[in-house]
């Protein structure tokens, strides 16, 4: 059955639906322990890991402070190499823009490799619309096309499928399938009827994952070859990335690469990694004759305009903070109901779709910091989830630019109670007053304490406080 | 790294309002350690919460409002001795945080770099000997998240542990792995926080250890919750008290 | 009066956003990270080797002598029949610009008892038979990087890098002189980034994906075999 989540506005109920079926809870246990351990065997020495971080960390940190110079000179150096340049500033605008290349060319079908951007902007659906059909070549991303889903992970898409239910998914969609449960056979099938669709695409559309502004160059970071299928066969290569993607210097990617194939899946290295300078020259026989690039923003320049929010931008899509996450390992990836799910997507998401709509997602953390202690280029996401609590909460600082959905989680009754909280910490007599009090009246504490007492027993009070005994025994003391 | 100082002859103790209201006699446990060590320990009578439930939950100016409060009590240079780790991350890490660019942000920084976890203080600051004068017994441990990751405490605690001759440290499966407490989280996010405290105490519960302890009291209020509503016989006592009774100490 | 299009506005709309943010500019780090490298050729090669085995790839070693003789060995193993090598298809066609790379003479040699077909034309008159009758492609490589096992092609004219791509099989032949430690290192000592060329792929084992259940299968969309022909070039004197 394919789960289409309805949106982040419905955490709470996609979140329950996800934690009452054992089937995912055991595939996401089960991929996240995997994810885990290969991690943690591409970085034996801490040492060496705690390096490559502070590098990735100021490398994207350099490139970001000087982002819009850097575009200008990737726009340049691409415009030079023969690549043609896009900029989008929403989703409507890169459909339409890659509605235009599509339709100069006549074309009907598009082939795809990985690209969460396509995501965000539902490029799909899109061109479905316009009678362009866009089919999905990265094998998860193939799976969940299927099943008309979307994503669970935005490195492993179908992760929230073991092989039976892919073999059912196949069964259900695919003529002269015999249901299997051999891997091998089932990635056989994939290749097979994909292969016809890479030779018939009238165009290839990828993701970038490093912009080179230095040279004009995309890469493309891939294990099964879609990547170079897509980027090499069809006549025209649409690729698509966030402005954010962009880095200064060619001697930037390598070790942002290493940081990321070890981060995301624990591989030294990738089989392909592909890095596309220009269309086909004169003289050369095979590879695009077009290539395009669309630049879109949809929402990170207003991460941009924040120091510590612009820290959001670094994430170089490496999935580590959802793969070490004890909520997202629970619940899975649908359940976020955002196109980026996990911690990242808690911190991104609100930038891209506001913070009225995403207001359920920044407090579904327990702030255990596993997140932000695996993440490659060291975005410090619990304290961005602070951060995201209080704008949700407040209104804009007088010289902030406002988040969309700023403020939309103030609430009268919490914002009083924790004017009392403060209050009360504030004055001591009434704090331990309070505190005495509540010891006294312990065998008043309800039984039914709403969402704690529905797995747990009340927290039993202690008969004195800990003020109350050292005061005793410092009086003891002195009697003494 | 964190550069430890030299043991002093007096330091704060800061009971963290948890240990306050559930299991005061942690709080004078680990007094009678650190006078075990030849401390003086002040304990202010003003204290009350570090502010971690504001902070966490977006309330920054409560927060600041309730940690300057807090900052003010202890004026002498001694160090600050938390009894929890996480209060001890919100005292250590976020006090700086929430103080950038303010006036007083020098003088915070100050407070800050006073501010030690018990355990890593009586391991990197008192150099603590401990002897067991205990039966053979096993105990497995809980380390609260910020503890783990924002004071680096689980390597201290543990090293405490290894100490005494006669318990066994049990291993146990997803050891770094949150409880599902996370202050509000827990009630905010009822089922999720079930599903994690659910796998938390199977996992503890499967070391078969004689005894559970922790650092923490968030952590407890929230494992022990569980286990006694499941039934099971396991519940998590303070590591101070545990230490304090094999050192013979009670 | 010069009308923007919907893209030049978005254009400066999204530069404008960003200036405004009057992010302070942070210069070139001196940092480094411990990457792994060496000068001993025969630790290069270990390297090399071992982590392209790790990744699935076959590996044969074999003096310059024996090119033609492993090309075969390698072709009938894998019970290829018909094979796409660089190169002029025709000399009569006047595409003396497509001619092979250094080896050429010997993989055509080694794959004589086989249908070969030489790129030497455009790929759209191959495509049909590229996908559906070739089993193997032959290619050079620029290089070798020895961290990670890597193969570092440039497809050229001469060799267009569907060769390595389409046919199920990918039999690549790389002088031991050319690998070098590791990628950023690699990448400096040749100056890439003064002449980027179309197109740059790094090749690491066969295609391989573990999107169903975390398994690792090979040959998703790319060359399910990967056969690497390691030339010793290097002279140094086997004990």
């Amino acid at each position: 059955m394919g789960h289409v989540p309805a949106g982040p506005e419905l955490f709470h109920a996609q979140a329950n639906a996800a934690l009452k079926d054992p089937q995912l809870r055991q595939n996401f246990r089960g991929a996240m322990d995997y994810l885990q351990d290969k991690r943690k065997n591409a970085f034996v020495d801490p040492v060496e890991e705690d390096k490559i971080r502070t590098l990735c960390e100021s490398i994207r940190k350099r490139c970001l402070s000087k982002l819009p110079e850097l575009l200008e000179q990737l726009d340049a150096n691409c415009t030079r190499n023969g690549i043609q340049v896009h900029w989008a500033q929403n989703d409507k605008e890169a459909n339409n823009i890659i509605a235009n290349i599509a339709q100069s060319h006549k074309a009907r079908t598009m082939i795809k490799g990985k690209s969460m951007v396509s995501e965000e902007i539902e490029l799909n659906h899109e061109m479905a619309k316009l009678g362009i059909e866009c089919l999905e070549s990265d094998m998860g991303e193939y799976i969940v096309q299927l099943d008309g889903d979307k994503p669970s992970h935005i490195i492993m898409p179908a992760i929230h499928k073991n092989k039976q239910e892919v073999s059912d998914t196949f069964e259900k969609h695919l003529d002269d399938f015999t249901p299997t449960v051999d891997v091998d056979e089932l990635i056989q099938t994939g290749r097979t009827r994909l292969r016809q669709k890479f030779h018939d695409a009238d165009i290839g559309l990828s993701g970038v994952n490093f912009a080179v502004a230095e040279t004009g160059t995309l890469c493309l970071v891939e294990n099964e070859g879609n990547g170079r299928m897509c980027t090499t066969v069809p006549k025209v290569h649409i690729a698509i990335t966030g402005i954010e993607k962009v880095v200064e210097f060619l001697s930037d990617v390598p070790p942002l690469y290493s940081a990321l194939t070890r981060s995301a899946t624990g591989q030294a290295i990738t089989t392909y990694f592909n890095m596309i300078s220009s269309p086909r020259k004169r003289g050369e026989l095979d590879g695009p004759v077009e290539v395009h690039l669309v630049l879109l923003d949809n929402g990170r320049t207003q991460a941009y305009q924040d120091e510590e929010m612009r820290k959001t931008l670094q994430c170089i899509r490496c999935g580590a903070c959802m793969n070490h996450c004890p909520v997202y390992t629970r619940i899975g990836g649908h359940a976020y109901g955002t196109v980026y799910p996990g911690p990242i997507g808690k911190i991104i998401s609100p930038h891209l779709m506001g913070l009225d709509n995403t207001k359920e997602l920044v407090t579904a953390s327990s702030l255990c910091g596993a997140c932000g202690e695996v993440c490659p280029v060291r975005i410090p996401i619990p304290e961005m989830l602070q951060r995201l609590r209080t704008e949700a909460k407040n209104p804009p600082k007088p010289d902030a630019m406002p988040m969309k959905g700023q403020a939309s989680a103030a609430s009268t009754l919490e914002s009083l109670a924790m004017k009392g909280f403060a209050f009360a910490a504030t004055n001591p007599n009434l704090y331990h007053r309070g505190a005495w009090s509540a010891t006294k009246l312990r065998g008043l504490v309800p039984n039914n304490m709403g969402p704690w007492t529905q797995c747990r027993t009340s927290p039993k009070l202690a008969n004195k406080t800990l003020h109350q005994l050292i005061k005793a025994r410092n009086k003891q003391a002195g009697d003494k | 790294m964190r550069i430890y100082p030299a043991k002093p002859n007096s330091v704060y103790l800061y009971g963290t309002c948890l240990v306050d209201m559930f299991d005061p006699e942690a709080g004078l446990d680990a007094i009678s350690l650190l006078e075990q060590q030849g401390l003086k320990v002040i304990f202010i009578e003003k204290q009350t919460c570090c502010g971690q439930p504001a902070y966490s939950s977006g309330y920054t100016k409560e927060a600041k409002c309730v940690a300057q409060h807090q900052m003010d009590l202890f004026i002498e240079p001694w160090p600050v001795v938390v009894l929890s780790g996480s209060c001890g991350g919100m005292m250590h890490h976020h006090y700086r945080r929430m103080f950038q660019g303010d006036g007083t942000q020098a003088q915070v920084e100050q407070f800050c770099d006073r501010v030690f976890e018990l355990t890593e203080f009586l391991v990197n600051v008192c150099r603590i000997k401990l002897e067991d004068k205990g039966d053979m017994t096993s105990v497995v441990m809980h380390t609260s998240c910020a503890a783990r990751r924002e004071m680096n405490v689980h390597v201290t605690a543990t090293q405490l542990l290894n100490q005494l001759d006669n318990v066994e440290l049990k291993e146990q499966d997803y050891e770094s792995e949150c409880c599902g407490f996370g202050g509000t989280f827990a009630v905010r996010h009822p089922n999720i926080s079930q599903a994690m405290v659910e796998d938390k105490t199977r996992h503890l519960a499967k070391t078969n250890a004689a005894v559970l302890v922790s650092a923490d009291w968030g952590c407890l209020l929230n494992i022990n919750g569980a286990f006694e509503y499941q039934g099971q016989s396991m519940q998590g006592r303070h590591l101070a008290s545990f230490l304090l009774e094999r050192t013979g100490g009670k | 009066m010069k009308l923007t299009s919907p893209s030049q506005s978005a254009k400066s709309a999204i530069l404008s956003k960003l200036r405004g943010a009057k992010a302070t500019v942070i210069e070139k780090e001196i940092l480094d990270y411990p990457v792994w490298q060496s000068h001993d050729s025969e630790l290069l090669k270990q390297r090399f080797i071992a982590g392209l085995s790790a990744s699935h790839a076959e590996v044969i070693c074999v003096r310059s002598s024996q090119i033609a003789n492993a090309v075969e060995q390698v072709l009938t193993s894998k019970a290829c029949k018909s094979v796409i090598v660089g190169g002029a298809c025709d000399e009569t066609a006047g595409v003396s610009e497509y001619e092979g790379g250094e080896f050429l003479t010997e993989i055509l040699k080694g794959a004589s008892h086989l249908d070969i077909v030489q790129f030497g034309r455009e790929f759209e008159v191959l495509k049909s038979s590229l996908f559906n009758e070739i089993d193997a492609g032959i290619t050079h490589c620029l290089g070798g990087i020895a961290d990670t096992g890597t193969l570092v092609l440039w497809p050229d004219k001469a060799e267009p890098r569907s060769l390595s791509l389409i046919p199920p099989c990918h039999i690549a032949l790389i002088k031991r002189s050319t690998i070098v430690s590791n990628f950023a290192g690699m990448m400096i000592e040749q100056s890439w980034q003064e002449k980027m060329p179309t197109h740059i792929v790094l090749i690491s084992g066969p295609s391989k994906t573990a999107d169903i259940q975390q398994t690792l299968a090979y040959g998703a969309h790319g060359p399910s075999q990967l056969v690497v022909i390691l030339i010793d070039d290097v002279g140094v004197a086997q004990p």
